[in-house]
This record gives C-alpha cells, structure tokens and sequence, in this order.
C-alpha cells in the first residue's frame, strides 16, 4: 500500500480527537470522552505499526540503505523563490520509529487515564489537550521541513503549557505552566534565529536540499556558510548551535531545564506522556534531524557533547536528594537525556561497524543515541506510570508518605522494578542495551566523557533504587484501604505492556535499522567493556538497599556527613533562585520599569509639553487678536514706530 | 464589480440608522449593514480573484470620474490584493464590532450611526488611487472615533479624545504637507496629479522625494503608533467604549501602515530606501519597548493597547526592510493584528462588562465562571505569542524571514532584536493569562458571572474564524497580496 494514502492519518486522527472534544465535549462527551480519544489513537497506532512494518521489512530499503521518503508535502507558505514552509510528511528511520514510539504511549497514556482521570470536571477537556498534543508531536516527528518542525515545536510547547495548567486553580500549576512555557520560549528564540541563518544560506527550509547543500563541499550555499562569520565563529556554527539551543530548551538541558521539574504539577499521566517520553526528547530527535550537518561541524558537535554530559551527572546528583517521586523522575529524565545529547556529540556520520579500537569517525553514538531515546520512552513512561499508580492510591508525591506498598500494588510494584532495572542498565533489561552502546561510543571518543557517563550510570542505579526502596519497601504501608487498590484494569494494562516492552525492546538490534547514513551498523557486545557499568550499577542498588530498603536513620546521617553539598544539592544548586534573580531584580527592574516609567513621563510628558507648548503659545498669540480697537491702534503705531527706527537707524543699504 | 457599492451601502444603512426608531431597530439595521458589508467584501474577493486570473493589470474595478477639477481631484478608486486583504479585515471587524455593542443603550443611534460612518471612512480610504481622495477618506475615519471616545468613553475619556484627537490630526497634518508636496512637483504631461498610478509611474526627483517622504512617513506612521509618536494609543483605547478601540486597533492603525505603505513607500520609493535604517530603528524601538512596556501594565487594555504597540512595531519593520517577504510580511501583520487585536478588545470588554474591572490583581480564576469567554481569551493570547495555526505567527514568521533577506550586519541585528520580542510577548501574555482567567477565583461575586450572550459568541466565532482561516491556510492570502507587493518591488530594485 502507497504510504500517501493513509499517512496523513495518523497525525490527524488526534487532532480530530482535539477538535471533537474541544468543541463538544464539554456539552456531549463528558462521559465518552476517554473511550473517543482512545480508540482513535487506537487506530493511529496501529496505522503507525503497520507504516513500520512496510518500512522496515518491506520496502523502505533501497539496496542496503533505508531510503528517506517524502509521502505527503504541500506548499503552505511562500517566502520567497525557494525558500517555503511545505508540510510534508517524511518518512526515515527515524521518523518512522518515532511514529511508533509517539503514538504507543500516547495510546498507553490514553488507556491509563482512563481510570486516572476518572470523575474530573474537564474530563472531556483533558483528551482533547491530549490529542492536540499528540497530533503536534507525530507533526513534529514527520516534518520534511525545518519551519514545519518549528511550527510543530511550537505546538507542543502549547500542548504541554494547557496541560501543565489543567489544575488551573492551583497558582503552583500557573506558575508552572507559565514557567515551562516562557524557559522554552527563550530557547526558541535560538532556534528561530538558527533557522534564519540556515536558511538564509542554505537557501531552502526542506530537511533534504538545506542537508544536501549545506554539506556538499563545492557547493555555493556551504562555500558562503563557512566563509561568513561573527565574533570569529562561523555561520554553520552559529546557525547549528543557535538550533541546539532550542534542542536544549526542549530537551530540558543545563542550563535550561529549570522547567522541567516544576511541569511535574500536570496530570501524572501528562509527565509520563510529554515530560519522559516524548516532547522532551525532541531536542535530541532535532540534532539527529539535522545530524548529517551536525557532523560537518566539531564545533557545534562539540557544545552538544558538554551540554550533554553536564546534564546527565547535574540533574543525577539533584536526583540523589529530591524526595518528591514526580521530580527525582524528572531529574532522572533530564540524566537520561543528557546521555542521548552527548552520544550524538561524540558521533561520526556513517561507518560500516563500530569497534572498541576506532577512535573516531564512526556513527555508533548516533544509533546508540536513538536506541537509547526508544528504550528510555518505555521504561520511563513505565516509571512515570507506576509513580502515578502510587500517588493515585496515597495522595501525595512525597516519598515519607510512603513505603510498604509492595503489598498493596502487586502488578506496579513488578513492573516499577522492572523499569527501575532496565533505566539502571542492568542486563537483561532494555536500558543495559542502549546504554552499552552510549558507553561505548563515548569511550571511543573522549575518555572524560566515558568517565563521567560511568558515574552518571553508578548514580541512576542509586538514586532509582532510593526510590524503589521508599515506595515499596522501607516501612509498613500507611494506607490500608485494600479494596481502592491498583485501580482499575484500565491503569494495569498499560503498565503491563509498557513492562513487557521495558525488556523486550533492548533485543532489537537497533543498529540494523537505525544509523547515522541508513545503512546496518553492526554492534558487537564486549563482555569486558560491560562489565564495569554494571558492577557500578550493581553496587548503586546495593548502596540504595543498605540504605533505604528498612527505616532507619543512616539517610540523614549521610546527609548531615555531607553537609553543604547535600544541601546545595537538595536546592537544585540554586539555579532556580539564580533565575529568578535574573528576571524578576534584572528584567523587570532594569528593564520593564524604566520602559513603562519613560513611556509614560518622558515620551508622554513630550508630546503633552508640545501640547502645553501650543496652547501657552496661542495663549499668547491670542491677545494679539482681542478684537479690542485700541489694541490694534497700539499695535499699528508700535510698528510704524518700530518700522522707522528700523529704517532710520539699523537698516542701512 | 462596481467599487462604488462598498460606499454606498454603509452610506445608506448609515443614514438609515438615523430614521429608523428604537434600540432593536437601529441595532438590527446595524447588523444588517455589517452582514452586508462583509458578504460585499467576500464577493469582490471572489470576482477580484477570477477577474485577476483574465486580466493583470495593476489595479482592477478601476473608476475615475472628475470630482473637484479646479484642484484636479478625482474620484478614483480601484483594488490590488492588498486592499482586498485590508477591505476584508474590515468588514471582519465591523460585524464583530456591531455584534460586541447589541446592548448598547446610551445613545444609541448616534453610536451605531458613527460606528457605520466610520466604516466607510476605512472603505473609501482603502479603495482610493487618488491621494487627496485617500485623505478625505482618513479624516473622515478620524472625527467620529473623537466622538466615540468623548461621548461613549470611560475613565479619563477627554482627556484621551483629545489626545488622541490632536495627535491624528497633527498626523493628517505632516501627511498633507506630504501629499501637497507630491501634488506640486508632480508633472505628467505637464499638469499635477493626485493620481497614485500616474504618480507611481513618474516619481518625484530623488531629492524632492526625500524632502517630502518624511512627512509623509510620519503622518501616516502617527495613526501606526510609531515611536515616538505612539502615546495616544494607550491612552485612547483604553478610555474608548468596547467597539471603539476595537475600530480603533484593528482597522485606525492599519489606516496608518496602508498609508505608509501605499503613499510614501509607494510614491517616493527612493526615499524609502534613503531613510530605510531610520525606519528601521524606530519599528525595533517600538517592537520591543513597546512589548517591555506592556510588561508592566496592570490594566487588561493597556496590555493590549502596549502590545499594539509592539505589533504594529512589525508592520513597520517590514516595510523599512524594502524586501517582497518583508512587506508581504507587514500586510500580513496588518490583517492579522487587526483581527486579533479586535478579539482581545472584544473579551476585554466582555470581562469589563461583567466584572466592572480590568485590573489584572482583581480578577482570577474566570475560566471556571465564564469558559467561552475565558477560552477566547486565552486563544488570542495565543495568537498574540505567535502560536502555529493561528494568524499571528503566519504574520511575524513573513516579517522575520523577509527581513533576514536583507543581507547586512544592521538588518541582521535589526531581525534579531525584533525577533526577540516573541520571548517578551510570551511573559506578558501568560502573565495576563495567568493572574486573570486561570488561578483561583479572588472576588466571590464572580461566582455568579454569566458567560458570553449570543451576540457576543458571534462576534468573537467571526473574528477567531479569521484568525484561524489565515493562521491554518495562509497560503491565498499571500497569492492575494503578493502581485501588489511586486508592483512595488520593480521600483525598488536595487534590494533583493
């Protein structure tokens, strides 16, 4: 079957949801709402599964590479000869995963909230921001066209701030939103101003012809980029990391992922949904977007390599301390992303096969990146589930209101263990896969790099099982309300399946079907290179036992033992405060007010001075016509007065 | 079709209004008058677009009858894309503008019968090739918003009818110093003209241009709150009644960038390249002093009136930025702003309404009393920040791009700082949303607020079906526009 006929469906099937239930729901579908929604994402994701199966095993292969397809692309806006945003829908490897992964938890999060949401006032409104979010991220994952991800960029961002807000009477999920919403705004402004300098050189906005020219050497369109610079960098450079800085806003990076932990006031099936598994990975799906261009440029590799790396052990040290599940989840995320950043950073484009002793030039770090972005949606979608399950039932986030749920919740508790294995790398489970790879990339690049994701991977074993121990074990179960429960079917199934894949997936051999260039990139396994990422592993989660798995109080005598770095930690390293410094004393006071203040006294004051000035002036002039006799008779004389003095005595010819 | 029709019926149902008797009466004349208008502008949109596939000239429906021949004025009207997309936005705003008024009850003859001639000033203004015709057409759009404001007004409302009064006329003022300057230099064939197509076809020499461009620029540029020039806006939108300020930002302002557009760059395009850069500099100044500004307001219309401000800003830049993106870009943001400002208006109002109060501090929380007006509002917020799907990004995206285009460190800088404005508009949109229709409710008597009336659902579904046709489907409204913008083009170029 033709890809063009029924492609188009997937994105708009959600956004028919959107549409239906923004404008009705509230009135005809309160009670439907949920089954609406679902089933049309029902149909989407099966519509993607097959679109991957005829993809990957039927026709997407041309020779030995996957071949990128343009099945859908119409001209939305002309700027100018070349230069135009089409919509279009393409179709790589890439994308086409994506297709998969986007609307398979869309659908889990569809089915979960489900009983989640249950009884809420704006049920109807919730599935209808849920569609309009999930028709943006499949808009945002198919583009063929760098204004069309930006446009869908920009959706998502919407999406995520109506639904970090859905709680709107709770100022916490205001300021959230608000928060989420603007952090990302700013980085946008770096990838609209990349855009601008990509496509001013490149001369086009389609993925294809800017890759095309922008990385054959000979051509005019390159020849310009690298020869044009600012402040001594070039063009390429600034246009790639001007990109990245909208990757890195979205992606939740250092320094702009301040947002990231506060989104944790939306629905919980929303974090799992848009702040784990999907809509923050898409500064990662960006630079591989544009990866080949990425790799003609070690400059701007090399910023997404620190960003990267700074991330991943940053946001693992604040997850150590957080006692909120939602945040430690979130933190946890904004780590495991960091890896995903930097294992496109230390990536080549191409190469046939990956081995220990290539030092460079190789494309392992682009599939491990991406392997990594489809194992991470399971498991953490899974985690962000499962924390959902558990706040369901002891109505609170925080981790002391908590423990001994093991009982309780037999299915979540298996299946958070399962994901808190496979997110700690521990083999068999999914997250060891991808994360060997990322090692492994890493160590044939840079061994600064190596070490750092080494400890990152010692550290996301601890402070998940901190986690793990304190929910389901730790002390006995406050709650005894036995028949509440798990919820209902509807809130297990999804966390089964989501459990199943978390092991199943890490088997694919991924590199088969995604790589930097489309063709198979063969990944070896090193017993002895995995051997240190798990031992570390291992004693992460032995660390986290001894510590958490019986109440006692060895937690808050490490704490006080470590003193100001616990505590600068727990505090986020003060980021937020620095922030708020930034904008609310420097801003507002040094910028808004002054403008407010001179708008309304110097430039106003002027134009009502020229006004004053105008009526003392016709004041004065008015006298001149009083319209009294004597007057004129006076000024008459004056001047003929005046007139012969002037003649007589000044004026001489 | 014939142009004339577009006069004469607001003419007429304007007139009307004065004879018929009684609130219902007048209102439902009112109404009819806007249906009528807007299905007239639809239908020249229809038979401008098949009439301009058969025939390429310039201008189409042009009529050129003698009107005063001592002074060799004209009556000379005809259309090109561009005042089409104007004529449009118009009749969009004046049947949401009538709609938002229905419980009108002071005056209420006098104010549908100005609210109706002042459509006409804004038809005729749009429809006119003859430059002194165009004036008549502005002044004739000036005086009743005087009224409007003074009469119907709240807060300090004469002092703001008077400002706002005297700013446009010392406007009306530099641009008839402008276009006297046009008429007396002018020779074809031996004779003055007002005409814009026999002036367009033979400029004024380059000196002269440059001499009589600013008048010109800044007359007009007054109306288009130009900075510094732009602090009657404030002031007058926010002491005018609902369907005023309406008028007032989305059709007055854009009388403004038409006329900047249309008569000094159109007229005098090598003064317009001359003083590009100083153009320039003001449209960023205003763009995003004008969005730090409204970052400071407390009071719903003063947000927006600032943001008007920061708006208009880009209708600026593009035009000083000489590129076809660019001033495609500006006319964009001309019909985008118009809609979207006039929503905002509209739900401003409708809040005011009910809440006796536009003070952010005080409200909270109004999208659980009121939803659909709560949910307009939070849309043309959106819109305002530029969100995909909506008018405003198509608008700003053609302005970012076609300014770009202008090779050169200054113009590059220039897009920048202009560009981050969309950072600046995001903080005082969601700042505004945030305190006023999310968060918990402040004032427990707005427990019992109604939500939105017919009339009042129907005045904001046309405007957001506006926003939405050119946010979701922008490209025929860039087919419209874009042959205009290539007359222009021709002349000016030496810019790519």
């Amino acid at each position: 079957m033709n890809y063009s006929s029924y492609i188009a469906l997937i994105p708009l099937l959600p956004l028919a949801a959107f549409v239906l239930l923004g404008l009705f729901g509230r009135k005809y579908f309160n009670q439907s709402a949920g089954i609406i929604a679902t089933m049309l994402l029902l149909v989407a994701a099966g519509l993607s599964l097959y679109t991957a199966y005829q993809y990957f095993f039927v026709n997407g292969k041309v020779g030995d590479a996957y071949q990128s397809i343009t099945a859908v692309k119409y001209t939305w806006l002309t700027f100018s000869e070349n230069v135009s945003i089409d919509m279009g829908i393409l179709l790589d490897p890439i994308s086409v995963m994506m297709l998969v992964v986007v609307t398979f938890v869309s659908l889990m999060v569809h089915i979960f909230s489900l009983g989640y949401m249950k009884g809420e006032e704006r049920f109807a409104t919730y599935y209808a921001f849920l569609g309009l979010f999930t028709f943006s991220m499949l808009g945002l994952v198919v583009s063929s066209n760098l204004f069309q991800i930006y446009m869908f960029w920009e959706l998502v961002g919407a999406s995520s701030y109506l639904l970090i807000g859905y709680y709107f009477q709770k100022p916490s999920a205001v300021a959230a939103s608000k928060k989420a919403f603007i952090v990302t705004r700013f980085a946008d402004l770096g990838f609209l101003i990349g855009i601008l300098i990509l496509a001013f050189y490149g001369e086009s906005l389609d993925f294809n012809t800017i890759i095309h020219n922008l990385t054959t050497q000979q051509s005019s369109q390159f020849l310009a980029i690298t020869s044009a610079s600012f402040l001594g960098v070039s063009a390429l450079t600034w246009g790639l990391v001007m990109v990245f800085m909208g990757g890195a806003g979205k992606s939740a990076m250092f320094p702009l992922h301040i947002w990231l932990p506060d989104a944790m006031e939306g629905p919980t099936p929303v974090s799992a949904l848009i702040h784990a598994a999907t809509m923050v990975v898409a500064g990662v799906f960006l630079v591989a977007r544009l990866f080949p261009v990425f790799s003609i440029n070690s400059d701007a590799l090399t910023v997404v390599t620190i960003i990267g790396v700074t991330s991943a052990l940053f946001a693992a040290i604040i997850a150590c301390t957080q006692t909120d599940i939602k945040r430690v989840l979130a933190y946890s995320t904004m780590s495991q992303i960091g890896y995903m950043m930097f294992a496109l950073g230390v990536s080549g484009y191409g190469g046939e096969n990956a081995r220990l002793t290539d030092s460079v030039g190789q494309g392992l770090g682009y599939t491990a990146s991406m392997f990594h972005l489809f194992t991470h949606a399971f498991f953490k979608s899974l985690l962000f589930l499962g924390a959902g399950a558990v706040i369901h039932l002891v109505h609170s986030n925080e981790m002391k209101d908590m423990g001994g749920l093991r009982k309780l919740m037999p299915i979540t508790h298996i299946s958070f263990l399962i994901a808190c294995l496979a997110i700690a790398g521990i083999w068999p489970f999914a997250g060891f896969f991808s994360k060997e790879e990322i090692l492994l990339a890493a160590y044939n690049k840079s061994m600064v790099v190596y070490v750092i994701a080494l400890l990152t991977s010692g550290l996301t074993a601890f402070y998940m099982f901190r986690l793990y121990f304190s929910i389901f074990w730790n002390k006995e179960a406050a709650v005894h309300d036995h028949h509440h429960g798990e919820g209902t079917l509807s809130m297990k199934l999804p966390l089964i399946l989501l459990a199943v894949c978390s092991v199943a997936a890490g088997f694919i051999h991924f590199g088969n079907y995604v790589s930097s260039d489309g063709t198979a990139l063969a990944s070896e396994f090193h017993l002895s290179f995995a051997a240190a990422p798990l031992a570390l592993g291992i004693g992460g989660i032995l660390l986290a036992m001894w510590l958490y798995k019986t109440a006692n109080d060895k937690p808050e005598r490490l704490a006080t033992a470590l003193g100001g770095l616990y505590k600068a930690a727990y505090k986020k390293f003060y980021i937020d405060e620095l922030y708020l410094f930034i904008t609310k004393k420097l801003v507002f006071n040094l910028i808004g007010r002054p403008a407010a203040w001179i708008d309304k006294n110097i430039i106003d004051g002027l134009m009502n001075g020229i006004a004053a000035a105008t009526g003392w002036i016709s004041n004065l002039i008015k006298t001149l016509q009083s319209g009294k006799v004597q007057n004129y008779l006076l000024y008459f004389f004056g001047g003929i007065a005046a007139l012969v003095i002037i003649f007589i005595y000044i004026w001489k010819p | 079709m014939n142009l004339s029709l577009l006069l004469i019926l607001p003419l007429v149902f304007s007139l009307l209004v004065l004879v018929v008797k009684g609130q219902q009466q007048v209102r439902s004349v009112a109404l009819a008058a806007a249906v009528a208008q807007l299905g007239l502008s639809i239908y020249l949109l229809i038979q401008f677009l098949g009439e301009r596939a058969v025939n390429n000239a310039a201008y189409l429906f042009e009529l050129d009858h003698s009107w005063y021949h001592a002074l060799k004025i004209h009556y000379h009207v005809g259309v090109d894309g561009i005042s089409v997309a104007m004529i449009l936005l118009t009749s969009f705003v004046v049947l949401a503008g009538v709609l938002v008024s229905w419980k009108q009850e002071k005056l209420y003859k006098e104010f549908f019968f100005l609210l109706l001639f002042l459509s006409l000033g804004a038809y005729g203004f749009f429809l006119s090739l003859d430059v002194f015709l165009m004036f008549f057409f502005l002044e004739v759009a000036v005086i009743p918003k005087f009224l409007l404001i003074g009469i119907w007004g709240s807060g300090k409302k004469e002092y703001s009818a008077l400002k706002l009064a005297l700013m446009l006329m010392a406007g009306s003022a530099l641009v008839f110093v402008g276009l006297a300057g046009l008429f007396f230099n002018s020779n074809v064939d031996g004779e003055h003209t007002f005409d814009i197509v026999k002036l367009a076809a033979n400029p004024l020499a380059g000196d002269l241009q440059r001499f009589f461009f600013p008048f010109a620029f800044i007359g007009f540029g007054i109306f288009t709150a130009l900075f510094p020039f732009h602090t009657w806006v404030p002031d007058g939108h926010s002491s005018a009644p609902t369907a005023a300020s309406m008028f007032l930002a989305g059709i007055s302002m854009k009388l403004g960038g038409y006329g900047c557009l249309r008569v000094a760059t159109w007229l005098m395009p090598d003064a317009a390249q001359h003083y590009s850069t100083i153009i320039i500099v003001l449209a960023c100044i205003a763009i995003l002093y004008g969005a730090f500004a409204t970052m400071m307001q407390t009071d719903l219309k003063y947000i927006n009136a600032y943001s008007s401000v920061s708006h208009c800003g880009f209708v600026l830049l593009g035009i000083g930025m000489l590129t076809k993106t660019s001033i495609n870009g500006a006319v964009l943001q001309m019909v985008s702003h118009g809609l979207m400002t006039a929503l905002f208006f509209a739900v401003i109002g409708m809040i005011y309404d009910r809440t006796h109060t536009r003070q952010v501090s005080q409200l909270g929380g109004l999208l659980k009393v009121m939803p659909f007006i709560s949910s307009v509002f939070v849309i043309a917020g959106l819109c305002s920040l530029g969100l995909p799907g909506l008018s405003g990004f198509v608008a700003e995206m053609t302005v970012f791009m076609g300014s770009w285009q202008r090779a050169g460190a200054f113009y590059h800088t220039a897009t920048i700082v202009a560009c981050a404005s969309i950072v600046v508009t995001a903080v005082y949109i969601l700042r505004a949303v945030g305190s006023s229709i999310m968060g918990p409710i402040k004032n427990n008597e707005h427990l019992s607020l109604s939500d939105a009336g017919w009339h009042e659902k129907t005045a904001a579904v046309v405007l957001l079906a506006g926003i939405l046709i050119m946010g979701i489907a922008p490209f025929w409204l860039t087919d419209l526009i874009n042959p205009g913008t290539e007359v222009l083009m021709q002349k000016i170029g030496s810019i790519k």
